[in-house]
């Protein structure tokens, strides 16, 4: 009981009830389940692209090319999909994957080849990625009209009363929960954040980790490229434009270390959640828009203050000495 | 929040002789890709080569290179400052709020400098009172400032600043020479002095080369490190009066995503992004670069957002070679 009061995971859980409460208190609607369903439909891209960042920030690493990875993958598959309407949905979706993991490998490479930091490879690639998009598209937009009627409906159609788009959230959530709890690559991305040398010694090759990372956080931005598309049904340059440090900042709110190998599948998918469930409620308690910005950085901000006990090293209490005695 | 490498950090080749090692190393590398983007441009398009383009050219990179001089220290240390541009955000808007309230010039400048150092301080109270890590720090406050600037401006924006004060971002104080150009020249030899010829200096290096051995030999490294955000933030509020001169107008989107092209800059100009390596002069020459492509290829009608190509390229490329070049030196031996 005591483990599980110290779970970062179940007080992150308690907060997005607490709002959740709360505003139910004076809109009682906001708790109906289609209200709620809605929140988590809306918050399931944010979600999957958490889970591809944490698996890379537990590298000690960084990917700040995602959302530009999306808005280039999912340029992509529009036009592809104007182009040649008959080419069957699921092809393209796998084709997102592995343009997606592709771009992501590309980072992965130089990371681990040319020992290029990833914040700074990340950071190239994304204006590469971004100015692609311009490139390939001539700046022009995809709009609903020149998507195929099955290309915008996939998504939107439901099973069992819940929308397609959530499932995929569903089950990227298991496999990203089988892949980092049942299998040695899953343990060799937090062996390599806790300790990069012991891991070396240990027979992990930390290079070759590293560019896995990255190539899976780079097939989750393609696949979530397919989906923001045929949700928002426009492709343009500005397509979640900025939206990588949301991206991370979900991460730390569920918990995942920047500093590497700290953080769990659920505690990602809670944070993109608690992103989601605080912009939803902001409107419905006649917050203006204007304050969601303000809100969730204060969030955050209060995010990592309340985490930061958790994470303290054993080797800040050793400088902590040092400090007193000098 | 970066890699070290497994075999520990590289140390770097110069503490106190930047000069010397500078003739020979990464800064002959910037110089000759500024010299060959150079001569591309003044082949490229016939109104390059001209006093009066040469100095509107400053005025694509001034704003930003003011601040990466400040972003280099505090990088040099080992930290980041993610919040750089919604500071200038925020302070403009605070800037156009003052003017609302009838401020002159003088007090709308002091306003813009005054909200970028307590930004500056905010972030760097949380990152050394509270022993947070500045990556994540900064992407809270960097959403905070902006989201305050939306929280006062709404939809709207700040318009009717005084004549004088649209100087700092126009004028021209040599006659073709910009007022911009003249307060970087001047602010990149103040901040060369402090990181190379002064005690400060090098504890910033002996901080990012190992903070605990330099807090054990008495360096004071969570002081330094709060006055090195304040320096961002200082730098970041002086852009703030630039570039709401320059443009006359205050909108909450402003300076959208300078922080990454900022950092663009640090890491070309050859600053570690582990810490403790770096010095001004590649800082410099980098914003040059950026400047000179930038410009360049706006001269030949390219859109920004293909520019962005070049400087991505231009960030990885730049930085792959000399790794390239001694693997394949290491391969031959």
């Amino acid at each position: 009981m005591n483990r599980l009061m110290k779970s970062r995971e179940i007080w992150l859980a308690l907060a997005i009830l607490a709002v959740i409460v709360l505003v139910t208190l004076r809109f009682p609607r906001f708790s109906q389940p289609h209200n709620l369903l809605t929140i988590l439909n809306d918050t399931s891209i944010l979600m999957m692209l958490a889970l591809g960042q944490m698996v890379v920030i537990l590298t000690r690493s960084i990917d700040l090319s995602m959302a530009s990875n999306l808005a280039l993958t999912g340029m992509i598959v529009a036009m592809v999909n104007a182009a040649f309407p008959m080419i069957p949905i699921p092809l393209l979706i796998a084709g997102c994957i592995v343009v997606g993991g592709a771009l992501g490998a590309f980072n992965g490479v130089l990371v681990w080849r040319l020992d290029i930091p990833p914040i700074v490879v990340t950071l190239g690639t994304l204006t590469i990625f971004r100015g692609l998009v311009f490139v390939i598209s001539g700046g022009a937009w995809v709009n609903a009209a020149q998507m195929s009627p099955d290309f915008i409906q996939l998504q939107r159609g439901s099973l069992l009363g819940v929308p397609n788009l959530t499932w995929f959230a569903v089950a990227l959530a298991i496999l990203f929960y089988l892949l980092m709890t049942r299998t040695p690559l899953g343990r060799s991305f937090y062996a390599i954040g806790v300790n990069p040398t012991a891991s070396v010694y240990t027979g992990i090759n930390v290079g070759r980790t590293k560019f896995l990372a990255f190539a899976i956080s780079g097939a989750v931005s393609g696949l979530c490229g397919y989906l923001w598309i045929s949700r928002y049904v426009i492709a343009s340059v500005e397509v979640a434009s900025g939206y990588e440090l949301t991206i991370i900042a979900a991460c730390v709110i569920g918990g995942v270390s920047i500093a590497g190998g700290i953080g769990s599948v659920a505690g990602a998918l809670l944070g993109a959640l608690f992103l989601g469930v605080v912009n939803n409620a902001l409107p419905v308690i006649g917050v203006s828009p204007f304050w969601q910005m303000a809100i969730s950085g204060a969030a955050i901000l209060l995010a990592v203050v309340l985490n930061a006990r958790g994470e303290r090293s054993k080797g800040r209490v050793i400088l902590k000495k040092a400090e007193g005695a000098a | 929040m970066t890699d070290i490498p497994a075999n520990g950090r590289r140390l770097p080749d110069r503490l106190d002789q930047p000069l010397k090692s500078a003739l020979m190393s990464w800064e002959s590398l910037l110089v000759l890709v500024a010299l060959g983007i150079f001569i591309a441009n003044s082949f490229a398009s016939p109104y390059f080569l001209n006093a009066w383009s040469l100095s509107d050219l400053t005025f694509n990179f001034t704003e930003k290179a003011l601040i990466a001089l400040a972003m280099a220290l505090v990088i040099i240390t080992g930290e980041i400052d993610l919040s750089v541009a919604s500071i200038i955000a925020l302070a403009s808007t605070l800037m156009g709020l003052a003017l609302q309230y009838g401020a002159d010039t003088p007090m709308l400048v002091a306003v813009g400098i005054g909200v970028g150092i307590l930004c500056g301080a905010f972030n760097g109270f949380l990152v050394t009172g509270l022993k947070l890590p500045s990556i994540v720090v900064t992407i809270g406050t960097m959403s905070l400032f902006r989201g305050i600037a939306y929280i006062v401006l709404g939809d709207q924006s700040f318009k009717g600043y005084p004549k004088d004060f649209a100087w700092f971002g126009q004028g021209y104080v040599f006659w073709v020479i910009s007022f911009e150009l003249v307060l970087f020249v001047v602010a990149a030899i103040i901040f060369y002095v402090l990181l190379h010829h002064t005690v400060f200096g090098r504890r910033i290096f002996a901080i990012g080369n190992n903070a605990v051995a330099a807090q054990f030999s008495g360096v004071r490294v969570d002081r330094i490190k709060f006055v090195l955000f304040c320096l961002t933030g200082l730098m970041s509020g002086i852009a703030a009066v630039l570039l709401t001169a320059r443009l006359g107008s205050t909108r909450p989107s402003i300076a959208q995503g300078f922080e990454l092209e900022v950092i663009t800059m640090v890491v070309l100009g050859g600053v570690s992004i582990l810490g403790g390596a770096g010095s001004i002069i590649g800082v410099v020459l980098a914003a040059l670069i950026i400047g000179l492509v930038t410009f360049g290829l706006g001269l030949l009608n390219v859109p920004g957002i293909v520019m962005s190509i070049f400087t991505g390229s231009l960030l990885i490329v730049v930085i792959a070679l000399p790794i390239l070049w001694r693997m394949w030196k290491e391969r031959r031996a």
